[in-house]
């Protein structure tokens, strides 16, 4: 058992400073066990998102040290003996309290995306797809929505006017796993460029550096997407192709899905 | 914020003036790719208009600079595709056929394109650090919108790692006597090509084009393969970006000292 | 208080896990108007922490399989105190809404020739779980909650507004169930966020709210698992089934003491991991209870070969039933051959190289390396039980979801409900459970809508009543601080009525437990509405401590040792008891307990098992009554 202090920001509306607490730490103890440990003896309202306290549901996700983390895999060993830990809500999203944001913008993206869409031909059962074709989308899946990609990705961290037509790399990889998922038909390339602002990303890799999945964010989402982009719409060739005639029925862009943006109150 | 998507009326983000809140020296990656990145680029800059000591005429060294040298100028035996009727002047690049492709390859690399935004434009520094501009728009735009061109340019990389390979190649067959012969500037042009073609062929273009772009690999086994190695590869694309223009500008070092007169080449075989 | 808007739903489903998502999405594809309430953020429900897989009888591994195997296997789990309908049911329907999933776009591993991998697990005869790597409860939940989002696109296209027909009310609590008679009329709960009110009037409540695991001290469940659900369906009247069996997941963290409790999943052992005391024997084959004797190897060469060949050799004992391996620990620890931290060591590491740990238990892997700086793939981890699932819960209408007793237009489908699982729940049957009785249960809600000639009125004073009630903890002067009081209910469930049961022991917990009563209806919470931990607390410890009571009451009055029940002082299983349910109602405020003959197994389902298998279970008078069904019981 020792001491440590924590330095945590406290406020809501965006108003808030940082607090000093001295508080005991215990051998393999994480930094959500220390904040709860704060609640339980000098803070009882401080506020702080949490579940399954395992890495398995993304509901942790703050700064930490200024580096985004989920709290409950950060651990105490990780600072030197003495070294202040400062917590911080994530910066990118509006702060609700204490150390806990309101991430709401991110379920209006999720719903703008075009959902997977099979063959409507195919009944229960039929589906045949191969472990190597599953396996890139799978990936992906292994998102647990803690939002820490969003929340560093500087294009929107540092420019808040860009967040309406930028969805984030959490999105972003949305569009690829369902475009990589082989019994999806719709093609959602154009809407990529155009409604989820991939054209923002300058590939610098924050979000792969604060996956807590490890998910290879950039190099197997984000730059596959950009290169199917390219395909759809960049590529000279490929465009004379469709003009000529030779790969018919590439014209069937998926829109982004109706009355979505800007939800009515 | 009580649905899912509508945020809760008023709130803000914490207000935290601090650029950053990270305690580690998160600068020193930035400025490190800077240097590395400036070194280079002196070097290749102040070889590439010296318009001299790039061929080696008894071995058939020509540094990698200088390929296909297309000068009318060039000298004798170093133009293995023939040369164009003029001699350039003192701001032409005598290999101004290839140059401006593999510059325009390692400009729009996925990879250098993360070495230079973060480190030269600094969008960002590193990640969670605040970054100096007032707007940004991203590859939304023109000339940035280009970078989706990266794949012609690997398309040309390739043409060019070919040509590479061919004058590494040449240069086997001649030895100090005539015919084959190794000597370590043999070793040190093949070393580069090799990696060449590694940097090349884990280019995140080649990774789509040789399946990548595929919904599924279902009765393709073939570009599965290739595109499993590729992949495979892709992983160390940094790794390869930084190793080449360490060994770029190491051949072309051993060339111009050899070429020089500096240095003598070790011959390890004729 | 006027500043209550009521919110007009036909359905609101109180939990956002599999079973309340898939019970929301079956309310809206049959025209309700449902609301989709959650304590958590969208998407972080308890179901995601589910690793292993989800039990259904595809015949993708094994060609031999077939419903009535899964259902055996079941009732075998459950000791036969399964409620014989919903086991069918959910054998029969598994299959459908698995491969539901999969037009919904989930992605489970895949077989050589393109279908489901199915993967081996305790007590399932058959290589049976759909699977996601370790990672399918994440897979589950991530399908419906992008179904739920796919239908409001649809209702965005149709009728200009996404949340029209289905909208979630994320981060908000309810506290309270509101009646119009015996009817439900509503709910009342508030916003964690703001702290705000809500007030949402409807004709019908799923409850789905996972379970109570929250009331221990060492467990895998998070801070959601209060017992709302339970709590809620006692106080509007339903009855709760058989709340004294609890399963101790054999495998959880023990070490650093930070993460004790936190599950280690049970394909660790599917997929080859055996467990050793301290000496490095592998001691499960000293635990195989006689009912499962013929079923299991008793040479550690049998059990080996039964990877590689299961047809020729029996399963390992690794792999009997949950509660069979937890009291196996639990025994070996006693006794002083546990690990240095109190748990038995759990290897993978001899068995498979490195990259194929990493390819097929990623979680593991990474929940170790991060968590407790094990090294799975060299090393063996500590572990030991941890309380995992609650089998008792609301007691349903197998078919409709709705809940027995005093109250209707309530329904319940998950862990929340009971009698599904018996007294021990298989590992792999909660995932497709949730997605069975989930459909159901919306279904059932959905029809109960249609059924109605006029709907049920909120009554005028109620919803500032449960204002009142929700707000009192911020109002006190005095009180306990609910930290306190949290600690005092776990600690006292996990030492007294925890794995092994004491008579003594369960009289002294239902003592503290009562007497806490009067300090958490005083509780205080300090600071103001807007998201205090500590509120929420304060309001959550009422259903924690009437939902110990309940198991407190129940596991006193079953005198018999049987799955998720273990009584040292009744160390035997009980053929009269088999034929018990303990049904818990609340009777002026305090909960009583009445027995009830638990439904028979139909002669068709009978013959399924054979005659000396029965005789484990049954008593004279029931053997000797039931046809004799010496053949049929085809392996």
């Amino acid at each position: 058992m020792s001491s440590a202090t924590f330095r945590v920001w406290r406020g809501d509306g965006g108003e808030g400073a940082l607090v000093d607490y001295e508080v005991e730490v215990n051998e393999g103890e994480v930094v959500l066990d220390v904040l709860h440990r704060l609640q339980a003896t000098q803070a009882p309202d401080l506020a702080v998102r949490w579940n399954c306290k395992a890495g398995k549901c993304g509901s942790c996700s703050m700064e930490i040290n200024g580096r985004p983390r989920l709290s409950c895999m950060t651990r105490m060993s990780v600072f030197a003996p003495g070294e202040v830990v400062t917590v911080t809500p994530m910066r990118t999203f509006p702060v609700l309290r204490d150390l806990v944001c309101d991430v709401s913008r991110n379920y209006a993206k999720a719903r703008e995306i075009p959902s997977f869409t099979p063959d409507p031909a195919l009944g229960p059962g039929e589906m045949r797809m191969r472990q190597e074709d599953v396996a890139r989308p799978q990936e992906f899946r292994k998102c647990i929505e803690c939002f820490l990609c969003n929340n560093v990705c500087h294009v929107t961290r540092d420019h808040e006017e860009n967040k309406e037509h930028f969805s984030g790399p959490r999105y972003l990889m949305r569009v690829a796993e369902l475009e990589t998922h082989p019994a999806d038909t719709a093609d959602r390339r154009m809407i990529a460029q155009d409604e989820f602002g991939l054209g923002y990303c300058n590939i610098t890799k924050c979000c792969t550096e604060v996956c807590p999945e490890n998910i290879r964010i950039t190099d197997n989402a984000l730059i596959p997407l950009k290169e199917r982009v390219a395909d759809r719409r960049y590529d000279p060739l490929v465009w004379l192709g469709e003009r000529i005639g030779l790969r018919p029925g590439l014209r069937r862009d998926t829109p982004i899905v109706p009355n979505t943006r800007r939800t009515p109150r | 914020m009580t649905a899912t998507t509508s945020p809760a009326p008023g709130s803000r983000r914490a207000r935290i003036a601090a650029r950053t809140l990270r305690t580690d020296r998160w600068w020193t990656g930035p400025l490190l790719t800077a240097l590395g990145l400036a070194a280079f680029v002196v070097y290749a800059t102040a070889r590439v208009f010296q318009q001299d000591h790039y061929w080696v005429a008894e071995h058939h060294y020509l540094t990698p600079f200088y390929s296909p040298c297309v000068s009318a100028s060039c000298e004798p035996g170093s133009a293995v595709f023939g040369t164009l009727p003029w001699e350039f002047p003192w701001f032409l690049p005598y290999a101004l056929v290839s140059l401006p492709f593999l510059l325009l390859f390692r400009f729009t690399c996925y990879y250098y394109r993360k070495a230079y935004y973060r480190s030269v434009w600094q969008a960002p520094t590193a990640c969670a650090v605040r970054e100096p501009h007032r707007s940004y728009s991203g590859e939304t735009r023109l000339p940035l919108l280009g970078q989706n061109l990266h794949r012609y340019f690997f398309y040309a990389a390739v043409l060019i790692s070919l040509l590479n390979t061919y004058d590494a190649a040449v240069s086997f067959a001649h030895g100090a006597e005539g015919g084959f012969g190794i000597g370590l500037g043999n070793l040190v042009l093949l070393a580069n090509v090799v990696l060449l073609w590694c940097y090349t062929l884990s280019c995140h273009s080649c990774r789509h084009v040789m399946g990548g772009r595929l919904r599924s690999f279902g009765g393709r086994p073939v570009r599965y393969w290739l595109w499993t190695r590729v992949s495979r590869l892709n992983t160390r694309h940094m790794l390869f970006a930084w190793t080449t223009l360490a060994t770029l500008t190491l051949t072309d070092l051993y060339v111009l000292l050899l070429s020089s007169g500096t240095i003598a080449d070790p011959r390890l075989f004729n | 208080m006027s500043e209550i808007t009521p919110q007009r739903y036909d359905v609101v489903v109180i939990g956002a896990g599999g079973a309340g998502l898939r019970a929301a999405i079956e309310a809206r594809l049959r025209g309700k108007r449902t609301a989709i309430v959650s304590k958590s953020l969208f998407g972080k429900a308890h179901t995601v922490m589910a690793e292993g897989g989800a039990a259904a009888a595809l015949r993708n591994a094994n060609p031999d399989d077939s419903w009535q195997v899964h259902f055996r296997d079941t009732i075998r789990g459950g000791k036969f105190l399964n409620n014989p309908r919903m086991a069918e049911l959910h054998a029969k329907e598994a299959p459908d809404r698995i491969w539901e999933l999969e037009l919904w776009g989930a992605l489970f591993d895949r077989t050589p020739d393109g279908r489901i991998s199915q993967r081996n697990f305790g007590g399932h005869e058959y290589a049976r779980l759909a699977h996601v790597g370790d990672r399918t409860g994440l897979e589950l939940i991530r399908t419906l909650q992008q179904r739920v989002v796919q239908l409001q696109q649809d209702d965005a296209a149709a009728l200009g507004d996404p949340e029209a027909m289905l909208k979630v009310y994320a981060e908000t609590a309810v506290t309270e169930l509101l009646k119009d008679g015996d009817r439900v009329a509503g709910a009342f709960g508030y916003d964690r966020a703001t702290g705000g009110f809500l007030l949402f009037e409807a004709p019908a409540v799923v409850l789905a709210t996972g379970g109570i695991g929250k009331s221990f001290k060492v467990t895998s469940n998070s801070w959601e698992y209060t017992g709302d659900g339970h709590a809620l369906a006692l106080r509007a009247g339903a009855n709760l089934l058989n709340m004294e069996f609890v399963q101790f997941h054999p495998t959880g963290m023990v070490w650093p003491p930070s993460v004790k409790g936190i599950l280690v999943t049970e394909s660790v052992r599917g997929d080859g991991g055996v467990l050793r005391d301290s000496e490095g024997r592998r001691f499960m084959f000293r635990y195989v209870p006689d009912v499962f004797r013929s079923q299991y190897a008793e040479t550690e060469e049998e059990a080996d070969g039964w990877y590689t060949d299961p047809a020729n050799h029996r399963r390992p004992p690794e792999l009997l039933p949950r509660d069979e391996v937890a009291r196996a620990i639990n025994t070996e620890v006693k006794e002083g051959r546990g690990s240095p931290h109190g748990g038995v060591f759990l290897d993978v590491s001899s068995r498979m190289p490195a990259e194929e740990i990493m390819r097929r238990l990623p979680s593991m892997h990474h929940q170790f390396k991060e968590l407790a700086d094990v090294d799975i793939t060299a090393e063996p981890m500590e572990v030991g039980p941890t309380c995992h699932y609650v089998m008792g819960g609301v007691e349903v209408d197998p078919d409709t979801g709705a809940a027995a007793g005093g109250v209707r237009g309530l329904f319940a489908a998950g862990e929340v409900s009971g009698g599904m699982h018996g007294s021990n729940r298989l590992g792999g049957n909660s995932l497709s459970d949730l997605l069975v009785f989930g459909r159901r249960c919306g279904l059932g809600a959905a029809e109960y809508v249609d059924s109605l000639s006029e709907r049920p009125t909120v009554p005028a004073g109620a919803p500032a009543e449960a204002a009142e009630a929700a707000g009192a903890p911020l109002a006190r002067e005095a009180g306990d601080d609910p930290y306190t009081l949290h600690r005092e209910i776990q600690q006292t469930m996990n030492d007294l009525v925890g794995i092994i049961r004491r008579g003594p022991e369960i009289e002294r917990a239902i003592e503290v437990l009562d007497a806490l009563e009067a300090r958490v209806a005083g509780v205080r919470a300090e600071g103001a509405r807007a998201y205090n931990p500590g509120w929420h607390l304060a309001l959550d410890l009422r259903s924690m401590l009437l939902v110990s009571q309940a198991v407190a009451r129940s596991a006193l009055e079953r005198e018999e040792s049987r799955g998720g029940h273990t009584r040292d002082d009744f160390p035997r299983m009980s053929a009269r008891w088999r034929r018990v349910n303990l049904v818990a109602a609340l009777e002026g405020g305090r909960v009583r307990l009445r027995r009830q003959d638990l439904p028979d197994l139909r002669p068709d389902l009978l013959a399924l098992f054979d005659r000396a298998e029965l005789a484990k279970y049954l008593t004279e008078e029931e053997l000797a009554t039931t046809a004799p069904a010496e053949e049929g019981a085809g392996e």
